[in-house]
């Protein structure tokens, strides 16, 4: 543990996620309550005492101390409790002992705890965000625009179901594994993408949960009994958009798109990582959508500018996504490469023909997309219409002046 | 050079915080403290225990020793910091950039030297 002198960023709630997990392995899955009550105790002990001393040479041992003690306070409660757990508190990290690997694992059978197959699946990702991220629950209601009561409700209801259904916290067997894992690899795009399609709400908050999904999956990446390809294909994917996401908002806040973005200002060092993860994806017999899905991103950081894109491979690729999973964001997308491979008329064309045209009734980029096709074709009083029914929709305020720009340059 | 004391009252509570927000507001505190401290002009600062305090008092012959000392919120000292100021206006400026003002009060006190 590198942290003397200086507190890492997210350390809080990074710890947090870690003395829940390992918390929880040691009281038992029905004592979780317990765990996250001893958790927000110790952080609250280290906000007033560091406030008056600085903060500690080695902030994540003393937060390891200060927990295990506050536990074992818990438990002189309860004499049976006290046995069967002292031990195992006695040996959690401190200062002078370091954060062990068998610690980690905690973090990994607690989120596969959190994606077991009895849990409500809308309640998964909050109960891991909740757990293992370290967000609050109003953190979560602000990601998701929930109301903070209904992701409350949802957390509690998955407590109720772990300790009733007496859901243990360990590594699945080699069985359960492979569907455990793909439920939990759901979870984690979802945090993704509801991180990096930042359509309303708090900037800063959708960005930390890019950065859990990735931390998430990097753990399940690095670990020897989740290490699959799939895994992989999901790291490179996410590493490999969110490596372009400095270029998207520009110094003013502005949404640029990417056909205009500084590739420059890419994190490509993010964007190397992703591509050693597509290496490392490319193996077993399985393809999954993650795997095309980041074939698609690599396209795009492979590419030199918009124009010097591999449109007819992202066409494919296209069309191989939706083979495998019909998506009408998809479809959309595809039509976007296939203007870019054969001019606007044909990506017009492939929108107008899209059978899952009437789900994206609603959804702004559907016309935002047309009118910029029409604009292309130089008929602007099209174009112009087009983007006045995307205003019409709910988006942030970057993406509405970003349209009313469009609509400017119409006239 | 005098030193003052600077009382932090009604800490209110951070029972719904989350995580990060707790790191934030430790931010706060070292950004202020750590320049001060660096400059020495804090010279001491401890957190006082929530719970448990006394208030003693003669009453008559009898000693009456109460729980306490909180008759409200308000008068909670939650810890205090010493600074070291050439005057009232400058121990304020030092105390103006305590993230506790976000939470509660602070009441800034001279410690009167021995003559």
């Amino acid at each position: 543990m590198q942290e003397v002198d200086q507190v890492v960023d997210h350390l809080f709630r990074h710890r947090a996620g870690q003395m829940v997990s390992t918390l929880t392995r040691i009281f038992g899955p029905e004592h979780l309550p317990l765990a996250e009550e001893v958790v927000q105790e110790s952080l609250i002990t280290a906000l007033t005492q560091w406030s008056f001393h600085g903060v500690p040479d080695n902030p994540a041992g003393w937060l390891f101390r200060v927990a295990r003690n506050k536990a074992l306070d818990q438990i002189r409660r309860q004499a049976t409790f006290r046995e069967k757990v002292a031990e195992e508190l006695r040996r959690l990290p401190t200062e002078e002992t370091p954060l062990h690997s068998e610690f980690e694992d905690d973090l990994l059978t607690m989120m596969l705890m959190c994606c077991h197959p009895s849990i409500p699946e809308e309640s998964r990702i909050a109960l891991t965000l909740k757990t293992v991220g370290g967000f609050s629950v109003e953190e979560i209601a602000r990601a998701f625009l929930s109301q903070k009561a209904t992701i409350a409700q949802r957390l509690v209801r998955a407590k109720k179901l772990i300790r009733e259904q007496s859901i243990p916290m360990e590594m699945p067997s080699r069985d359960a594994l492979p569907v455990r894992l793909e439920s939990l690899l759901k979870v984690i795009y979802l945090m993704f993408n509801e991180g990096h399609s930042a359509h309303e709400g708090d900037a800063l908050i959708r960005a930390d949960l890019c950065d859990e999904a990735i931390r998430l999956a990097t753990l399940l990446a690095e670990h020897s009994a989740t290490r699959d390809p799939a895994v992989h294909a999901l790291l490179a994917l996410m590493l490999l958009q969110a490596a372009r996401l400095p270029a998207r908002i520009d110094g003013a806040g502005e949404i640029t798109l990417l056909a205009e973005q500084d590739r420059s200002r890419w994190d490509h060092a993010m964007i190397a990582r992703g591509m050693r993860h597509l290496d490392a994806s490319a193996s077993g017999d399985e393809i999954t959508t993650y795997h095309v899905e980041a074939a698609i991103a690599a396209c795009h950081a492979a590419a030199p500018s918009f124009a010097e894109t591999d449109w007819p491979r992202m066409v494919s690729l296209y069309d191989e996504l939706l083979a495998m999973q019909p998506s009408p964001v998809a479809a959309l997308n595809r039509a976007v490469a296939v203007a870019m491979a054969e001019g606007p008329q044909a990506g017009i064309e492939a929108i107008e023909s899209m059978a899952s045209r009437d789900s994206l009734r609603d959804y702004p980029l559907l016309y935002a997309t047309l009118g910029e096709l029409w604009l292309q074709r130089g008929d602007s009083e099209r174009a112009a219409e087009q983007f006045t029914r995307a205003l019409e929709l709910p988006s942030s305020m970057p993406e509405k002046r970003f349209l009313l720009r469009k609509l400017e340059s119409c006239r | 050079m005098a030193k003052y004391l600077l009382m932090l009252r009604d800490h209110g509570t951070y029972e719904g915080l989350s995580a990060e927000e707790m790191q934030k507001i430790i931010g706060r505190y070292r950004d202020w403290s750590g320049k001060l401290r660096a400059s020495g002009k804090i010279v001491g600062g401890e957190k006082l225990r929530d719970q448990q305090g006394r208030v003693m008092q003669r009453k008559g012959t009898n000693l009456a020793v109460t729980d306490g000392p909180f008759a409200e919120a308000k008068e909670i000292i939650g810890g205090f910091f010493v600074v070291d100021a050439k005057d009232y206006d400058e121990a304020v400026s030092v105390a103006k950039g305590c993230p506790h003002l976000d939470f509660g009060t602070i009441e800034v006190r001279e410690i009167e030297p021995m003559p």
